[in-house]
């Protein structure tokens, strides 16, 4: 048998089965048979989130993960001081990760103001001055508010006290089963596999925890658990979906805002939405992770957010870290297709004996 | 060779090379435990129907029972009220009900004692009884200043919390009725 | 819940979740409905997905507050203000549902000339006896068609029971919850003014009443700009009409303050002027906070109730059947039936021992004489009144408010029962409590003995909750308990069984009532659990025929039919437990009135009769519910009707007709003496018929509308662990308002204990504004001491500008501080309780604590350890005027403390 470096497959350029830019059927493309399920996905519409966070438990509960960092004793948790998260990221025991974002800024707003005209409480608030601890306080304020967005405020989502106007952003987030999954094409021993519903998962059997693939992931997702040393992140509850279940956070999900369902249906609910949320003048709405053409290739886990991705500690414009890796190939292919050659070989022949 | 030609197709390797997923990145992939997966939903032994023991919304939950253990507690999509849905509480039950600290046998601390004792539970019911008709009669009224029929006893209290059922509830205050017992009370008034 | 009681007749939510997606509008107001109830909350979000708009009404912006269209941060303890705001301006605006409000209220009865309005006497209505502090409510009755109906037949009964109820022996003894289902007792039925404009009438009093509530002074007492009242009362408005509904949600944000029942009082008014009662879309959605809440308080353990809302036996009052039952006897709407509830329940209890002969045994029921809550009796333990205590799945020294008086009254038991699944600090207080670490408690001074009995989990026993919209829902038992765990049920059944065995042979006349008790209950398992469904089929109770009775309709008061709580009567008709059923919703209708069973008689929605017009017509298409089939001559519709099937909406009951035969066809209201919502409550509301402003006990405010600063009836618990906050006091500057968690449950043994829960929210926290943070130089992340006269305690601070100063008019500035109380020492994730900081004063009607409000001193920094923390609040009480809080051992008064430990009984 020989392998050919020059082969579609390995340039990049057969549209069925490249390392960037839209597949049309990337289950397909991982070698399972034509009728192979729908490539299932996760549609997050943070404009319904109400952060109460069922995601994080239900997943743990299902996949039954360590509780973070302190292996159930106290002491070893503390407030982190984020709003009302207290999980952080995501990682190899939190799967799900809600943020929170907490924004305000004065009112000013072209929409039913609430501030009587000239009144004294539109400057920031009743005077404090005198006592206090000024440094402490921006400090303090930093910690919670992201400034940045400020200038992105919705009138339309936020809420109206009398002076200043509050926003508190929530959104759970989750592995994007990416369409180019940095991680799987990097993963040395097949560990990381697409699984027949289009999704991306870690096989524990395999994976010897070299880490490439944390490197490899654009959004920081997977990660190595301390005491384990293997990768673990979020399996769209491969499990469950064998038994023709919803991924655990979705069922328990109170308030709809995590879906889940056929991609390219999600993909078309996702659209509607986004038409519905600026019909109603929520300019700053957007999706995130639904660009078929952007450095991911698409999410099969994609969000509808309210503000900027930064704000949410999303990357911008991820890359998968594969994408130049074509013309690498050419190189390394020849090298790559002697070595299982001579592999083969030796373990046939050491069966014979 | 037949037999080896087997083994060779588990090998992922070597499905990778011949099969349609030359980048070994799906079919080609599945471990054994992968093609072995199974939810655990799907090999229980049971599915019983409960409610969730926190607020008063009333999600309507089904519990996985195997090998008369809980492997599972998720909400019941067909429950009207709460369509399947639990919040991070309801989602937390199994583990609320499989809890490792919770403490499953009788504890008792004797008067002025700096330490628990353990106590067979049919021995704990007797002296608890004992202290029952001890209290009831200590606190006994029957009738007040003006001889007005009271019936009652002052020495025994109780305060119920809300997530005991009706049965419960109800045989409680027929009980402590019965005995005279009228400082009941329950978490419906906090 | 004697604030819905006594406005409809029923104290329960009048819609149900599931019904909130067909408001036009939604108020949630002393709820955040999206972090205590996130499953609920999904149909408000379907509410918004349909275009109603979502207001939210909170001192703290939360994540309900994060998705609603609008919020208003209103000053802490303003609601009745805000509210009375909203009514002033639908009464002079005439915005409210005239049709409805004519038809369906009692805005056309007429009040006595002897009744004065709190506006003419600065914040006191006529009747106050300023020594006892309680009102004598006789001038505030209606003026009567007639002499009062029941009068004709046993006069001098009835005056002397008129008399007996205004002894404040009975006044204490709350005998305004009995109104949970039924309303109050009325002599008769009033004179009307159908034109609304006597100036005596209902109407015309509410009108003056509220007519200083205006948005300015809305303004003023709640620091809401105008604006924002106006939006609030367009969006409220225009969706209140015959084509549209607007629905309220509350919860313990209102009840728990020293005015709560007149919270929902005053939201029941402005709901039923809207004419938004018994409408799909419409009501107000009582959230109870527990699995049970409401079948706790249906079927109570509660001291001054029996099952169904039937009062305790008052020594007093009710010495013989005939007594007990003389306020309702011949009275319209269902309390007429009393007699027939209560003879059942007693022959559900007692039997054949209950005859006609013996009154049904109704001497075997104790007597209660005054209050004897659950406050009331900590206090009595502390002065060692009290022998033993059963704490069944409840943790009060931390759920409950002021901690350490709650351990002083465990400190002085002879015995102490807990109950529960973990080891709750309620169970360890005599070696961890905080005190111990001050030297005020000691386990070798502490004589209380301590049995830790382990509790079976809601999957390893049979039973019925009944959820927040009166719903029961059977659970099946999954698991056995493990080791020495048992239910609830377990464990009283055989404790009875034990105590009857002891008894056996006792010939004294006290040991009847055990000894006669029906107590065979059939047992299954090898530990001998009772069958749930057993005490249910008793609970339901049983026709002279030995079958399940299937309706209330059916008790007689001849003892011929019995059954333990009379509004659950029909879970188990035809001998099916309905609670059980669960057909799933995509097979039935939007109602879902086969999915469990809801009191009473599986009526979804009450007053539901309300959601026709007069003739029976409903109101509009849009808002068609249950109407009037001319042809099948029954009422009809997407639910079971809350009225008699067969009486015709032209019905006019005749002279001398009694019980349901005295309501017509247009009284939808049917638990309430005159069918109607009451606008106006002539009783059951002891601190006044109408809800009135006050500021609450510990505020930093001035009353803006009355002299009268706070309820001058709100109930007091004095002690030196119990000392109160001085209104006004520069030593305590600011708000604090306590609150859960979405990620906690109450005091946090079910939370606390669980990894996956304990890490979303690992500490104790509070939360400040940036401008409070300044003004006391706090850190966000650091801890910061709070300060009251009960104690100091010390949280992480969460500075956060959710939380906002209010600027009144005359510049003063109100800092308020959220502080979440799932915290103690015990679990995964711990800290300081919240509820050690708050003292205890009570709603008068309800006894339940004002801990949505008090105040505090907040300071950088960790409180002070040991001995040094006793010095450190006693200098607070010290400048702040307060006498010492400084007790002797075991919490016992410093100088009787000396008279040895244990209870004095």
């Amino acid at each position: 048998m020989t392998i050919s470096s020059a082969s579609a497959a390995f340039t990049g350029n057969d549209p069925g089965n490249r390392l960037y830019g839209p597949v049309p059927d990337v289950t397909g493309q991982s070698g399972y048979d034509d009728d192979h399920p729908k490539r299932v996905g996760f549609f997050t519409d943070t404009s319904v989130c109400i952060g109460c966070k069922a995601c994080e438990v239900a997943c743990k509960e299902w996949n039954t993960l360590p509780m973070d960092d302190s292996h159930g004793t106290k002491d070893v948790i503390g407030m982190s001081g984020m709003s009302y998260d207290n999980t952080g990221q995501l990682g190899a025991n939190s799967w799900r990760h809600v943020a929170f974002i907490e924004q305000s800024r004065a009112v000013d707003l072209p929409m039913p103001t609430f501030g009587r005209p000239g009144d004294d409480r539109h400057d920031h608030g009743p005077s404090v001055a005198g006592s206090g601890d000024h440094d402490s306080t921006a400090k303090a304020q930093a910690s919670v508010l992201n400034a940045e967005a400020l200038s992105e405020f919705d009138p339309q989502t936020g809420q109206s006290g009398a002076d200043k106007q509050v926003r508190w952003l929530m959104s759970s987030d989750v592995c994007k089963h990416c369409t180019h999954a940095g991680c799987l094409d990097v993963c040395p021993t097949g560990a990381l596999f697409r699984t027949e519903y289009g999704t991306v998962v870690v096989q524990g059997d395999i994976c010897n925890g070299c880490g490439y693939c944390v490197a490899a992931c654009p959004y920081g997702v997977i990660d190595q658990r301390k005491d384990d040393g293997r990768v673990f992140k979020c399996t769209m509850c491969y499990d469950r979906l064998t038994d023709g279940l919803q991924p655990a956070c979705a069922t328990a999900c109170p308030t709809q805002s995590i879906q889940f369902g056929d991609l390219d249906e999600l993909q078309a609910r996702a659209d509607a939405r986004l038409a519905t949320l600026k019909e109603q003048g929520v300019e700053t709405a957007r999706l995130y992770g639904r660009d078929e053409n952007d450095g991911v290739g698409g999410d099969g886990a994609f969000f509808l957010l309210l503000d900027e991705p930064e704000v949410y500690g999303l990357p911008p414009d991820p890359i998968v870290t594969t994408r130049d890796l074509p013309a690498m190939w050419k190189a390394a292919g020849k090298a790559a297709a002697m070595m299982v050659a001579v592999a083969v070989t030796a373990i046939l022949g050491s069966r014979q004996r | 060779m037949t037999q080896v030609k087997t083994w060779l197709e588990s090998w992922p390797v070597y499905r990778q090379l011949t099969g349609s997923d030359p980048f070994g990145r799906g079919s080609a992939a599945r471990s054994k435990a992968t093609e072995a997966t199974v939810a655990r939903t799907a090999t229980a032994d049971r599915v019983v129907k409960s409610v969730c023991p926190y607020c008063a919304v009333g999600c309507a939950q089904n519990v996985y029972v195997k090998d008369e253990k809980v492997v599972q507690i998720e909400g019941d999509p067909n429950s009207p009220i709460s369509r399947g849905r639990l919040c991070p509480k309801g989602s937390a039950s199994k583990q609320l009900v499989t809890s490792p600290s919770r403490v499953t046998t009788v504890k008792y601390r004797r008067p002025y004692g700096t330490e628990w004792e353990d106590l067979e539970l049919d021995t704990a019911m007797e002296m608890i009884a004992d202290r029952v008709l001890e209290a009831r009669r200590k606190g006994w009224q029957d009738s007040d200043e003006d001889g007005r029929h009271l019936g009652r006893t002052m020495g025994i209290a109780s305060l119920g919390g809300a997530t005991l059922d009706n049965e419960e509830n109800y045989l409680m205050k027929k009980l402590y009725s019965a005995m005279g017992a009228i400082q009941i009370e329950n978490q419906a008034r906090i | 819940m004697p604030g819905l009681g006594a406005s409809f007749g029923r104290g329960g939510a009048t819609n149900f979740l599931e019904d909130l997606s067909n408001a036009d509008c939604i108020v949630i107001e002393g709820s955040n409905m999206a972090e205590c109830h996130p499953v609920g909350f999904q149909w408000v979000g379907e509410a918004k997905a349909r275009g109603a708009k979502i207001i939210h009404i909170d001192p703290r912006f939360t994540r309900t507050s994060a998705i609603a269209d609008l919020h208003v941060p209103l000053r802490i303890g303003t609601d009745i203000a805000f509210l009375g705001g909203l009514i002033n301006h639908v009464l002079s605006n005439d915005l409210y549902f005239e049709e409805y409000v004519v038809a369906y209220t009692n805005a056309a009865a007429i009040v006595s000339q002897d009744f004065i309005d709190s506006e003419d006497a600065d914040g006191l209505f006529s009747g106050f006896d300023p020594e006892s502090r309680v009102y004598d409510e006789d001038s505030w009755q209606y003026e009567t068609e007639e002499p009062a109906q029941s009068d004709a037949e046993n006069p001098a009964e009835a005056a002397q029971q008129e008399q007996l109820d205004d002894q404040p022996a009975v006044r204490a003894s709350d005998q305004a919850q009995a109104a949970g289902s039924g309303g109050p007792p009325i002599p008769g039925k009033p004179k009307r003014d159908e034109t609304l404009q006597h100036p005596r009438s209902v109407f015309q009093i509410l009108k003056r009443h509220y007519a200083r509530y205006t948005p300015e002074m809305v303004s003023e007492v709640c620091g809401i700009e105008p604006e924002v009242f106006a939006q609030v009362a367009e969006w409220v408005t225009s969706n209140s009409n015959r084509d549209r509904t607007t629905a309220w949600v509350y919860s313990v944000g209102w009840t728990q303050h020293s005015v709560g029942a007149q919270y929902i009082r005053t939201c029941s008014i402005l709901q039923t002027l809207l004419g938004n009662i018994g409408r799909p879309g419409g009501g107000i959605m009582a959230l109870r906070g527990h699995a049970s809440i409401q079948g706790s308080t249906d079927i109570p353990t509660l001291f001054n109730i029996l099952p169904g809302y039937l009062p305790m036996p008052h020594a007093l009052q009710h010495d013989s059947l005939e007594e007990y039952v003389a306020d309702a006897a011949g009275k319209a709407g269902f309390w007429g039936n009393k007699r027939a509830y209560m003879t059942s329940l007693l022959k559900a209890w007692w039997g054949d021992a209950a005859t006609a002969e013996n009154d049904f045994a109704f001497g075997y029921l104790p007597r209660i004489n005054g209050d004897h809550s659950s406050y009331r009796t900590i206090a009595d333990m502390i002065e060692g009144k009290v022998s033993g205590y059963f704490l069944v799945g409840e943790n009060p020294v931390v759920g409950h408010p002021n901690g350490r008086m709650n351990r002083f009254g465990l400190a002085n038991l002879d015995w102490l029962v807990v109950r529960d699944l973990q080891m709750i600090e309620s169970a360890t207080f005599w070696n961890q409590s905080p005190e111990i670490e001050t030297g005020e408690l000691a386990p070798e001074t502490i004589a209380t003995e301590v049995f830790f009995m382990p509790a079976a989990t809601h999957v390893e026993k049979e039973g019925t909750f009944t959820q927040t919209q009166r719903l029961l829902q059977w659970r099946d038992k999954a698991v056995e308990p493990p080791n020495d765990a048992r239910s609830d049920l377990w464990f009283f059944y055989h404790l009875g069984r034990i105590l009857r065995e002891r008894l056996a042979d006792s010939d004294d006349p006290r040991d009847r009532p055990l000894l006669d008790l029906t107590w065979d209950y059939p047992t299954h398992g090898e530990t001998q659990d009772p069958s749930a469904e057993a005490v249910l089929r008793e609970i339901n109770g049983v026709g002279p025929d030995g079958k399940a009775l299937s309706s209330y309709m059916q008790m007689k008061d001849d003892g011929s039919t019995s059954g333990g709580c009379w509004i659950y009567t029909g879970v188990y008709a035809d001998e099916v437990n309905q609670a059980a059923r669960r057909k799933p919703a995509s097979e039935q209708g939007a109602v879902a009135s086969e999915w469990g069973w809801a009191w009473p008689l599986n009526r979804r929605m009450l007053y539901n009769r309300a959601s026709a017009d007069p003739a029976g017509k409903p109101w509009s298409e849009r808002k068609k519910y249950v109407y009037w089939d001319e042809a099948a001559g029954e009422w009809t519709g997407a639910d079971v009707p809350d009225f008699e099937k067969n009486k015709r909406p032209d019905y006019v009951p005749a002279h001398g007709a009694k019980a349901q035969d005295a309501l017509s066809g247009t009284d939808p209201f049917v638990m309430q003496g005159d069918g109607k919502a009451w606008l106006y409550a002539p009783s059951g509301v002891v601190d006044g018929p109408l809800p009135t402003h006050y500021e609450p006990v510990e505020s930093v405010v001035e009353n803006a509308l009355y002299k009268q600063q706070a309820n001058p009836t709100v109930e007091r618990i004095d002690g030196p662990w119990n000392r109160e906050n001085p209104s006004r006091s520069e030593v305590f500057p600011f708000q604090v308002t306590t609150y859960r968690l979405t990620e906690h449950h109450t005091a946090g043994a079910m939370s606390r204990t669980l990894p996956y829960l304990a890490e979303l929210q690992p500490e104790f926290f509070v939360e400040v504004s940036p401008e409070l943070a300044a003004l006391r130089g706090l850190t966000h992340g650091d801890y910061a001491t709070l300060v009251s006269a009960r104690t100091a305690i010390e949280a992480k601070v969460l500075v956060t500008e959710r939380v906002r100063p209010i600027k009144l008019r005359d510049g003063q500035v109100v800092h308020q501080i959220g502080m979440p109380y799932h915290w103690s020492y015990s679990g995964i994730s711990t800290g300081d309780s919240a509820n050690d900081l708050l003292g205890i004063v009570l709603d008068p009607n309800t006894h339940i604590q004002e801990d949505k409000v008090s105040t505090a001193d907040i300071v950088p920094g960790r409180r002070p350890r040991g001995p040094a923390l006793l010095e450190f609040v006693e200098d607070y009480r010290r400048r702040a005027g307060v006498a010492s809080g400084r007790v002797g051992v075991n919490g016992r008064d410093p100088v009787a403390a000396d008279a040895g430990e244990g209870s004095s009984l």
